[in-house]
């Protein structure tokens, strides 16, 4: 079994720069993910709000320069691999890394969210049929067609002006009648001609047997329902937790996200957490980063107090 | 290393494969087809000699991409005997994809 002063779970933003200070620090660490580094930033297109690039950058290329940055440290390990166990006994932490357990004097949860589902019949048989979370990755192959975009932050204001590029028309369905995007953006969706506004509006149905033909809409204002066709349509509907390996003990809110203080422990001593798995509610790169930092530095003081 | 396969050449690597096949449709520039990119290589030196891991750029070859309905990509498909097996979408783990090719392709 190997050991780690600090092994910290998911390379995505948060992950990376626990990584790179606990690093810097001198700790002994291991950097823990089953993906390539990047975590949701690989899923992101256009990243304007994250200072440093006044050009903006692809989620993708600053997954990679975050990555590199922590190729000098020889006292990183990165570890490919999912984890499948996590427990704690008498104070020990131990992590099962596909066939591998490794020990931690101390832990960094960076393990992050996924796209939540509409919780539709049919619709894991339609995604990769019509159903999408990524509009950089999918968008092109609905060139010139209709395609509806569900939900009303960041992601799906963000996405809708990438999309509205590639596409004919494009429905922006959100149950509310404003969103919760940065008014910046959704100033430019509102100057956006091909895109349509569905508000007060949720989507009832998903149609198609092979492929996505349309979709049920229900009109929350009025109670009435009507079909919309669509060539595809695209998910964002918020974030859930990925949490499933966590031990029970570590103390979560009413969704699934940790708890943590502001230096991001959470209720068991040697255990932090940071980025979109915690509870929160700015969820963004800029504050997955500091966090990032600040577990680490809490990992710092407390792996001194505890090895005096 | 997961080799390439093209439009012109898919028929004699995938459809006439004597072993099972599994196809990575993707792209350069889509993120979580890099996130995937690790888990194709680990499986492609773990089943070395039991099967074949292939990759196909959906940019550079659109008639295969077209041919099997792709809307989303990473999307992979399993293919035996010239037959599709299974067809998944999005990022995908190691643990799932063992799982699956142990259930649908070698019959464990």
């Amino acid at each position: 079994m190997r050991r780690f002063g600090a092994v910290v779970v998911g390379a995505g933003p948060a992950g990376m720069s626990a990584a790179l200070y606990l690093a810097r620090f001198g700790i002994n660490t291991a950097l823990v993910e089953q993906l390539a580094p990047g975590g949701l930033l690989l899923q992101t297109s256009a990243v304007e709000n994250y200072p440093g690039f006044p050009k903006g950058i692809q989620g993708y290329e600053l997954a990679d320069f975050m990555s590199e940055q922590l190729s000098p440290y020889t006292n990183l390990s990165r570890i490919q691999g999912g984890l499948s166990e996590f427990k704690i006994a008498e104070g020990r932490k131990l992590l099962h890394i596909d066939d591998e357990w490794l020990e931690a004097d101390a832990v960094i949860i960076c393990s992050g969210v996924r796209y939540r589902k509409l919780g539709l019949p049919n619709e894991d048989f339609l995604l990769g049929r019509g159903i999408s979370h990524c509009a950089l990755c999918d968008g092109n192959f609905f060139k010139g067609q209709i395609v509806g975009v569900a939900g009303g932050g960041n992601s799906a204001v963000g996405e809708s002006l990438h999309l509205a590029k590639i596409v004919s028309r494009l429905h922006l369905i959100h149950r509310r009648d404003a969103f919760r995007a940065a008014p910046f953006e959704v100033d430019r969706i509102k100057q956006t001609t091909n895109i349509v506004f569905e508000l007060n509006t949720i989507i009832t149905a998903l149609h198609g047997e092979k492929q996505l033909e349309g979709i049920s809409l229900k009109r929350l204002d009025t109670g009435k329902e009507e079909f919309l066709p669509l060539d595809g349509l695209f998910v964002f509907v918020g974030f859930d937790p990925v949490s499933g390996f966590l031990p029970e003990e570590i103390s979560r809110d009413s969704q699934g996200f940790i708890v943590t203080d502001t230096e991001m422990r959470t209720n068991i001593p040697g255990i932090f957490a940071a980025g979109d798995i915690r509870a929160k509610l700015c969820r963004q790169i800029v504050t997955a980063v500091g966090e990032g930092a600040t577990a680490a530095n809490a990992v710092n003081i407390y792996l001194e107090h505890a090895h005096g | 290393m997961a080799k390439a396969v093209t439009d012109s050449d898919f028929d004699k690597e995938v459809i006439q494969s004597p072993l099972p096949v599994l196809v990575d449709f993707w792209a350069p520039w889509c993120g979580p087809c890099r996130a995937v990119g690790p888990v194709i290589e680990e499986l492609s030196v773990e089943y070395e000699g039991k099967m074949s891991i292939f990759k196909i750029n959906v940019d550079e070859n659109p008639g295969t991409s077209a041919k099997y309905g792709i809307r989303a990509i990473p999307t992979m498909i399993i293919f035996n005997k010239g037959q599709m097996v299974d067809q998944l979408t999005g990022v995908q783990s190691k643990t799932n994809l063992k799982n699956i090719l142990s259930q649908k392709v070698f019959g464990e």
